[in-house]
Order: structure tokens, then sequence, then C-alpha cells
């Protein structure tokens, strides 16, 4: 799947939830669930510093697309990451680099995407395309 | 006894709804609503006389510098400040004490010692490390112990002939303990040395006597105890004040100025470069006015009240652990539910719309000696009520159901 593809996968399984605490509970049980990241990339370099919740990331090049791994101390922060984990790993750099994060907006967790929020979100996302960029400039 | 619906009919902002729900304000600590007297002299400052004050010949400019003024005699009379010179209007606490410590960067010398205590809000923690750098003097801590009090012993020997200086805040933000700052500047004077006290947690909820405390600086925001932002006060004994170089350059510090030498204005406007908050001042002083009418006896009493009640329904969560339990605190309570982030249980009170604060409160020291990423802090005002406390046990429990 590309990556509009799995957002409109997302924003549908989000259409089916009635208010925010059924929202907010799907993003809690996806992050408890979901073993985001290997202990040994838990490193101070991977960590993407928010204000509150800490974020790592780590990222591998397999073939011509970018794996992503990350996680997070906070459950709901860890939610919404296994979201994004789940729209841009596995695909090409290009394709990261041009996506869009409307989807964000369209599942009801517009808030946690603002710059004030301060969870780190925002910048994950930044050095997702960082990432990207840097993979990108490889693979040329 | 507060009248609490006359109280609430005062500050609009309660009226509103966020995210649906009625607001339950708990950020208090971070900074307090405004009272509808308090925005109409905001409104009619800006409608009836705004002007540039203290040099301007027409009749807009003298109203302006007359209220302006009579708002610093306001503080002067509430702080108990022997002269009206001697309160500085400043853009709040954090200028207050940066003012102080670029004064003293002129006076300390090299080995000289600094005491700070382990309670501290950075604002309070990194002008004098910076100080410090600079002219190689040294920085000595207080510590606290597990209910977040001041460990006294280490206090006195950490004193010594060097100690010029003690930076205490009279309330600790993060946690609500109260200081016994009284204890602590008696023992500062002993070696000689002067005290700065942050006030700006302290004056929500109490009436701090300058004089009496024979304090040499006292801190205070304006946004904390119902005032508007930007805008503080520095009260300095007079004879610290005249021995401190000017802050800034500017317009308003002088005496008289040539291309070889410029004279310095007495206080305070030594210490006011350029124009200040005008509107900011004159609605310090109206917020001032507005606290006392209620009376700080009344609010304290009643905060008191809240807090125990607080207190003891939240501690009737299991797995809620508080933290901060001296015995003379002030009606904050830090809190975290084992196992969960502070930051999920404060998103899940905002979906409610209880506002709180989540995170190091500013004072990662604190959050390191108890080895925890952060609190929720739900820190009330004398305008919140017991049905709002029972909204927030309720919210921590929803939190704790959908995070555990």
């Amino acid at each position: 799947m590309n990556i509009q593809e799995v957002q409109n996968e997302i924003i549908e399984e989000f259409s089916m939830f009635e208010d925010w605490e059924e929202r907010y509970q799907y993003m809690i049980d996806l992050g408890k669930s979901l073993p985001l990241i290997e202990e040994q990339y838990k490193t101070e370099d991977n960590i993407i510093k928010g204000c509150q919740s800490k974020v790592w990331v780590h990222a591998e090049l397999k073939e011509d697309k970018i794996a992503f791994t990350a996680d997070s101390d906070a459950i709901i922060t860890k939610g919404i990451i296994a979201i994004l984990i789940r729209v841009f790993s596995n695909q090409h750099p290009k394709d990261i680099l041009e996506a869009n994060t409307d989807f964000i907006d369209q599942i009801g967790l517009k808030e946690h995407l603002s710059p004030t929020r301060a969870n780190g979100l925002v910048s994950m996302i930044k050095q997702l395309k960082l990432y990207a960029i840097a993979y990108q400039t490889q693979l040329n | 006894m507060l009248d609490l619906k006359k109280i609430r009919a005062d500050f609009p902002i309660l009226k509103r709804q966020v995210n649906g729900k009625p607001l339950v304000y708990f950020d208090n600590a971070a900074t307090s609503q405004t009272p509808q007297q308090v925005i109409d002299v905001i409104v009619d400052y800006y409608s009836n006389y705004n002007a540039n004050i203290h040099r301007g010949v027409h009749a807009l400019s003298q109203e302006a510098t007359d209220k302006y003024e009579a708002a610093r005699h306001t503080i002067q009379n509430h702080f108990n400040a022997k002269h009206a010179h001697e309160i500085i209007y400043t853009s709040g606490t954090t200028e207050s004490i940066n003012l102080v410590a670029h004064g003293f960067a002129s006076i300390l010398q090299k080995g000289d010692e600094i005491i700070v205590s382990a309670l501290e809000h950075h604002s309070n923690i990194v002008p004098w490390q910076m100080l410090c750098e600079k002219i190689g003097a040294v920085l000595k801590v207080i510590p606290m112990n597990q209910d977040g009090a001041l460990v006294m012993a280490e206090y006195d020997k950490l004193l010594n002939n060097n100690t010029q200086l003690v930076f205490v805040n009279h309330i600790s933000n993060a946690l609500g303990t109260i200081n016994p700052i009284e204890e602590i500047i008696e023992k500062a004077h002993q070696v000689g040395a002067a005290v700065l006290i942050d006030g700006a947690q302290a004056c929500p909820h109490i009436k701090p006597d300058v004089q009496a405390l024979d304090v040499d600086f006292y801190v205070a925001s304006a946004h904390k105890m119902c005032g508007p932002t930007g805008v503080g006060m520095l009260y300095g004994k007079e004879a610290w004040l005249n021995k401190l170089p000017p802050y800034q350059g500017g317009g308003e510090m002088i005496a008289e100025v040539s291309f070889d030498k410029t004279t310095y204005a007495g206080l305070p406007h030594k210490m006011e470069a350029g124009t200040p908050n005008i509107c900011g001042g004159i609605a310090f002083g109206a917020a001032i006015d507005y606290m006392n009418a209620i009376g700080f006896d009344a609010i304290a009493n009643y905060e008191h009240e809240l807090l125990e009640y607080a207190t003891k329904s939240l501690l009737e969560i299991e797995g809620l652990k508080i933290y901060g339990t001296a015995k003379n605190k002030t009606s904050v309570i830090s809190f975290n539910l084992d196992g969960i982030h502070p930051y999920d249980v404060g998103t899940i009170l905002d979906k409610l719309g209880i506002a709180v604060r989540t995170g190091h409160h500013c004072a990662q020291p604190i959050m390191e000696y108890f080895k925890i990423p952060g609190t929720v802090r739900a820190s009330f005002a004398f305008y919140n009520t017991k049905e709002e406390i029972d909204a927030l046990v309720a919210g921590v429990k929803k939190a704790k159901m959908m995070l555990s």
C-alpha cells in the first residue's frame, strides 16, 4: 500500500468511533500493544526532545525503502507514533517527503500536532522527513 | 466566608466551555484568571487616557502618570515597603531576578558564595549560574527532604563569611512548600549576606510584609495575582537599590546626558529605562485592590479548605502518590498515578475540560530528586470550588481506567 492508501484506511477505521473516548481508547490500546523499537535503539542519540514525553526514533534503509521504529514513555504519544509508523514506514524516501499529515486532522487528533502541545510529535514528523532527505540523497 | 457565587461572577472566563465541558481551571500556579474589575481598568486605560508617562506636558500624559504612580503606591502599601521608590516595575519575576543578578555582577568577587535552594524554579537558578560562571563565584544548594521541605540544618552549614547572597522562593511552584523565609533571612543577615525572596507563588495566597521580614529584595509577578501578564515588581531596600548599577540604559533612567558623561536619575527611575508597561502597572494596582477587597486571610482559609478536601479525595484513588507533603504548603497538589506518565493523565483531563499543568514545572532538579519525568499539578485559587475538585477526582479516576 502506498502512503495515501494507508492514510485512507486509518481514516476509515477512525470513522467508526463515536466520540473522543473511543478514539483515545483505541490509541491507548495501540500504544500498549505494539512493540515499536528495539531496546538497543532507545539511546540518547535517537531521542527527540519534546518538552514532556520522550520520543525515540530509529531509521534503517531496507533496499529502497525506509523502515522506521519509534517509542515514547507516554502511552497516548506512543499510540499516535504507532499510527505514524504505520503510515510512513516501509515507504520510499521520495514518497515520505511528499506526503502530508492532513489525515491526523481528519481522525480528530489535530491538537496533538500543535507545536504548543510540546509532546515531541511535531519534531518527530520533522525527524522522519529529515531521514527521508538523507536516504534520498544516498539513493541518488 | 467567601461569597463564591459573587466572586465567580467576577471572572468571565469561568463561564466558558472547553471540549464541550464547563471549564475547570486548576492551573492557577502558572497564571491566575482576571476579574472584570481588572479587565475594565485595562479597557479604560486604552479607551480614555493612553499616553506616555513622566515626560508629557499634556493632560493625558499627566493622567496616565498619576495613575501609574498611584499604582506604585498601592504596591508599596500592599507589601509594606518604606518608600514608593523601593518598588521597581519590571516585566515580571524573571526580569526582577535578572536585574538583581546583573547588579551583583559588579559587586561580587571571585570566591564569593551564593546559596540557592533545591526547590527553585529555573528562573532562580539559571541567572545565578550565569553570574557565578562570569565572576568565579561558588553556587551552593540547600537540599530538600522526601516531603519537599528544605533541610535547614544543612543551610546552617552552608553559611559562612564568604556568603554574599541567598536566594530562595517563598513558596515552591512545583510542590507548594512554604519555606521558612524568616529564619533564612535572619541567619543570612548574621553572616552579612543579602537575601532575595522569589514571591511569585506566595503573593496569590499571602500578603508579605517586607519590613517585618527585613528582606533585602522581594520579587513578584502581577499575572499570578489576578493581574495581566508582562508586569511585575522588584522590591529592594533603598540602600541596596542605590548600590546596584542601572540594569538597562535608555530614556527615563537618566538625569543628564552629554557625550562626556551621563548622570543617572534617582530611584526608581534609574532601574526603569524606556517606556514601561503603563497599562500593566495600573492594572497590577487594580488587581491588588481586588484581592485585598476579598481579603488575604479569607483567601488563605478557603484555599486551605480546598487543599485538604482535594488531598483527602485524591488519596482515596489507589496508586496515586502526592509529591510535596511538607506541613506548610499552599493549595498546590503535584501527583502521579503509579506507572502512568503525567502527560497522558493531563491529556485525558483536558478532554474533560479540566486544565492542569503536567511536566517538570521548570524545576527539573526536584523531578531528578524524586526520579520522575514530571507530575500532574493541580493548583487552586479562591474562585475554585469543591464541586470542581470532585470533577478533577472523577477525571483522574477515568484517566486511570483508560490508561491502565
